[in-house]
């Protein structure tokens, strides 16, 4: 096998992404867990966090580059390096969101939440269970669990769902919970959104893997249907 | 929960509806190649789309400059060599014996590797073809050498010396002048083999440049090693190899985005990512 330096490096580009992404997943469940408690130090170092997440996302952004640039990549180590371009910033954008709950969190100051939480921790700990084989389906370029892994994300917007009609009971016996309601209505929406973004990076392995560019439908459309 | 396939460029042979629509400038039908009794190339088939540039890639001895010289009948050249199958020429076949070899390579002229100018003046060396195809009046000559070497990117460096040797240009303006050279008796079909490989990078970007330019009026055709020039000047690119008797094959044929992207061949995914060859 020539290029054997090559291969070395994309497997390091791999291992990267996988930091990345562990670093999105923390900062999702800390975010919950940080409302939950109602712990604003804990949100503080959140919003920390998510620049240290962007800095290992222009990183490995760089190294990408300089791969493109010094190993001119074909077939499928273009589509890998890419792709790779794509999922980093899906993970960065999922750090966003826990920065997004972190704020609510903050901004909520000392106003107590307006029930305990239940499901939107649910949809926290999905979101990252979604994640977490998704990205190991990119590693091991799994094309079977990459296209499997999306369908969860009913699950995600079920229990959104669930938080949404809640919320609105809540809104109709009180009219005055209306922005307590909204503070964690944005809240199950980052997570809603989480849980696509997972989608997105199954697609991408799809298309590292076998050069499909198939988009996997979410059943979110049907959802703003029923909305409607 | 659906899977949608947005688009998927496929195009293995050149059968399919875009080949059809293109039109073929040429045509080769199970073409094979012997040199004695060793087969070099086996059954090829492929078409040359006109004003496109078809690449010819392939690790070193799987036939490919073979196949190129047989497209204006240079194997003719070697005593040992033989064709079979047929290779046509807007739907004529070139290979036949009746047909005039002479007019053949004129119509389909050849850039080699190294520039190989004539030892004379640059204007000598553009209008020789001219002449020796029949053409006298200096007027005509001139304006002859002027258009060619506009096309081939040359006339601003040299319009000041073309009774200047040929010899004194520098490589890269060299194969310039071979291409102006092949270019002057408005041949339909160019054929270049490897013609950048002695050349440094600003001069093989130059000849690059200049095969963008002239295809509109032209057919090019090109062999090369370097899988980035591959990628970077042609349309098509057609993938050689070499089976287990040591005889070239077409493996792979397709719009070179595709080839480059996602190859549907093992054997081209391995080669042109550079785990091959
Ligand atoms: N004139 C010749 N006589 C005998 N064998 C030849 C001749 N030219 C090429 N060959 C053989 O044919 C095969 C293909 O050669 P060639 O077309 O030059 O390959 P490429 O251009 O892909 O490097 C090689 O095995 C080479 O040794
Ligand atoms: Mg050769």
């Amino acid at each position: 096998m020539l290029r054997k330096t090559f291969e070395t490096e994309l497997q390091q580009l791999k291992d990267e992404v996988l930091v990345l992404g562990s670093m999105a997943e923390q900062a999702i469940l800390n975010s919950v867990e940080a409302l939950k408690k109602r712990d604003l130090k804990a949100s503080e170092r959140i919003l920390e966090d998510d620049r240290a997440i962007n800095k290992k996302r222009f990183d490995i952004e760089n190294q990408l580059m300089i791969l493109i640039a010094t190993q001119q990549p074909m077939a499928h180590d273009l589509r890998l390096l890419a792709s790779t371009m794509e999922i980093i910033s899906e993970l960065e954008r999922m750090g966003d969101y826990a920065k997004g709950i972190a704020n609510i969190n903050i901004r909520m100051g000392d106003q107590p939440l307006l029930k305990p939480l239940i499901d939107i921790p649910r949809m926290a700990q999905k979101d990252v269970d979604m994640l977490h084989r998704a990205l190991t389906a990119f590693v091991n370029e799994d094309v079977e669990a990459a296209r499997v892994i999306p369908a969860e994300d009913d699950e995600v917007d079920a229990l959104y769902n669930q938080v949404y009609r809640e919320l609105m009971m809540f809104v109709i016996q009180d009219p005055k919970s209306i922005e307590r309601a909204n503070w964690l209505l944005w809240v199950a929406h980052n997570l809603e959104r989480v849980a696509d973004r997972v989608t997105n990076i199954c697609e991408r392995t799809i298309f590292i893997a076998t050069g499909e560019m198939a988009e996997i439908k979410s059943t979110d459309d049907e959802f703003w249907k029923n909305q409607s | 929960m659906t899977i949608q396939t947005l688009e998927i460029e496929n195009q293995t042979h050149s059968t399919g509806s875009d080949a059809i629509s293109l039109g073929a400038k040429m045509e080769v039908k199970n073409m094979s190649v012997f040199y004695g009794k060793f087969r070099a190339l086996t059954d090829i088939n492929m078409d040359i789309y006109a004003n496109k540039i078809t690449a010819i890639i392939g690790p070193s001895g799987c036939g490919k400059s073979t196949l190129l010289r047989s497209f204006n009948r240079m194997n003719d050249l070697t005593p040992s060599a033989r064709v079979e199958g047929s290779i046509l020429l807007d739907g004529r076949d070139i290979t036949a014996n009746r047909e005039d070899v002479v007019d053949v390579r004129r119509r389909i002229g050849m850039v080699f590797q190294r520039p190989n100018p004539f030892p004379k003046s640059i204007y000598e060396n553009v209008a020789y073809g001219p002449r020796l195809y029949g053409i006298r009046r200096k007027n005509d000559l001139d304006q002859i050498v002027e258009k060619s070497l506009k096309q081939a990117a040359l006339w601003e460096e040299v319009k000041d010396k073309l009774h200047q040797s040929g010899l004194s240009l520098s490589g890269g303006q060299q194969q310039r002048l071979c291409i102006a050279r092949a270019l002057a008796v408005e041949p339909e079909v160019i054929l270049m083999d490897e013609p950048a490989s002695a050349l440094d990078p600003i001069s093989t970007l130059r000849i690059e440049e200049l095969m963008h330019d002239i295809v509109k009026e032209y057919t090019i055709l090109i062999v090369t090693h370097n899988m980035q020039q591959a990628a970077r000047v042609s349309d098509f690119t057609a993938m050689m190899m070499i089976d287990e008797n040591r005889s070239g094959r077409m493996i792979e044929f397709g719009e070179t985005k595709s080839i480059f992207t996602n190859p549907k061949d093992k054997r081209t995914e391995d080669y042109v990512t550079g785990r091959f060859g």
